[in-house]
């Protein structure tokens, strides 16, 4: 059984998305978007959140990044750095599912 | 105290005392109440909606056994009604045909399921109850087939520390997502069988280094968290994140807390919801107050740069042990009396009886009286 679990990379064509036991919220006591996971709660920061919200399951890694450069108007390259490191260690976590 | 309010994040609500087991370290307190003490299901719904006013994200239903509650349902739905995050801690012994369905329906978001040994024969003897292993993994495979996301806690001492290895094959074969291995807290049902549970030394640093190793080797697998054993370290926990910092707890009967054990402290009174509401307690309850922030703070705390990093660890283990529950947890090594916390693991181990033959106080109403734990 243990065979059967195996530690997941990042790659471009990952569709990621939010396991069920995580999920974000907007908190209206702190007006700020909160992740919860069982036992601790993350307040992630603007990009983070913008990264999180487009993982719903379909959009792959490769259409993230290219989103997410263009609505910063960002250099693609930097952009693809920081998400795929971003998922990888979210999913490294199980806060993400790729 | 000087720092500003912060609002609550997190709520333990112990629905219950009354449990199906007998574990010899639970946290409960000793002085267990009875069913005809516990809040009705109208003032739990009430307490849970004034919480997530208060913003309380996460709820963890505890007990004793929460799924005795026949509302537990309910509570989840009202819960989960107010997009609170809902955890439900259970032995997982005795739940009912359709309940755990009926949990995650009612919204619930995850299931902590205790262990008390990786072995039948040892979760059987801990918790004093035959065929509770058995009972324990079917409950974990409902949880799976009900699809909700599983946590494994292996409370962890003298007569399972060297299952560690098996703790996290076992949470592997259910298809857990997170595994605790949580070195009892000698606090409560713990404390008075001190001497029964202590480990060694050297089965301490094994199960440090062997977790170390599994949670590198198991990363993007399953989360293994470490509560590491007071007796045995260098700096304090910072107990429920600092005391009424961002969490409490709420005891069966209505009684706000700031943790598990606050009630030993003598000095404090307590109040229960009902008298008043839930934010004026977590503002101005004076026992909420007494250790809040920094400015209760003696030396070698006050001016410690680790200060607000473990705010000065726990007060209740500083009150059982140091005798002042202001004092420095005697768990951090800046504490005048750090050296009898290896006094007291010495004089549990030379008090050991042989495996087997040790005499635990099981956990039950009127068991237990209060041992001399004072330096």
């Amino acid at each position: 059984m243990t065979g059967l679990r195996e530690r997941a990379i990042v790659s471009l064509r990952s569709t990621p998305s939010l396991p069920k036991h995580v999920r974000i919220q907007y908190d209206p006591v702190r007006q700020a978007f909160a992740v919860l996971s069982p036992e601790k709660v993350f307040w992630p920061n603007e990009i983070s959140l913008d990264i999180l919200r487009r993982c719903d399951g379909r959009s792959t890694v490769d259409h993230i990044i290219a989103d997410l450069a263009a609505d910063y108007d960002a250099d693609r390259e930097a952009v693809a750095a920081d998400v795929i490191a971003f998922l990888q260690e979210w999913s490294d976590k199980l806060l993400v599912k790729l | 105290m000087s720092a500003p309010l912060l609002p609550p994040i997190g709520m333990l609500a112990e629905l219950t005392h009354r449990c199906p087991l007998q574990c010899p370290y639970c946290s409960n307190p000793l002085e267990l109440l009875k069913a005809n003490r516990e809040l009705d299901t109208l003032t739990w719904l009430d307490l849970f909606s004034q919480a997530a006013d208060l913003g309380v994200l996460q709820v963890h239903l505890s007990g004793g056994e929460p799924t005795l509650r026949r509302d537990l349902e309910q509570l989840i739905a009202g819960l989960s009604a107010r997009g609170v995050y809902t955890n439900l801690i259970t032995a997982g012994v005795n739940i009912a045909e359709g309940r755990i369905e009926a949990f995650a329906e009612a919204g619930l978001d995850h299931l902590q399921l205790s262990f008390q040994g990786a072995r039948q024969e040892t979760t059987d003897r801990i918790g004093n109850r035959k065929g509770s292993h058995q009972r324990k993994l079917e409950t974990a495979r409902r949880a799976r087939a009900a699809g909700l996301p599983l946590t494994i806690n292996a409370p962890i001492h003298r007569h399972n520390i060297e299952e560690v290895p098996e703790f996290i094959d076992l949470a592997l074969s259910l298809g857990a997502e997170r595994l605790e291995i949580a070195n009892v807290q000698y606090a409560g049902w713990a404390l008075a069988n001190r001497n029964a549970l202590m480990p060694e030394r050297a089965a301490v640093d094994r199960q440090a280094d062997i977790v170390a190793a599994a949670q590198e080797q198991l990363a993007g697998i399953i989360n293994i968290d470490f509560v590491t054993p007071d007796y045995f370290a260098t700096y304090p926990k910072p107990c429920m994140g600092g005391w009424a910092r961002d969490a409490f707890m709420v005891a069966p009967d209505g009684t706000v807390l700031p943790c598990h054990a606050a009630q030993t402290i003598p000095s404090l009174r307590f109040e229960r919801f009902g008298e008043r509401t839930l934010a004026e307690i977590w503002s101005d309850s004076p026992a909420f107050n007494a250790f809040r922030g920094t400015e209760w703070m003696q030396e070698p705390c006050r001016s410690c740069e680790r200060r607000e990093v473990d705010w000065g660890g726990c007060r209740c283990q500083a009150m059982a042990i140091a005798g002042n529950a202001a004092a420095t947890d005697p768990a951090c090594i800046k504490s005048p009396i750090h050296k009898h916390m290896a006094i007291l693991t010495d004089a549990a181990l030379a008090e050991a009886a042989p495996e087997g033959a040790e005499s635990f106080i099981f956990r039950r109403i009127g068991a237990a009286t209060r041992p001399d734990n004072r330096a």
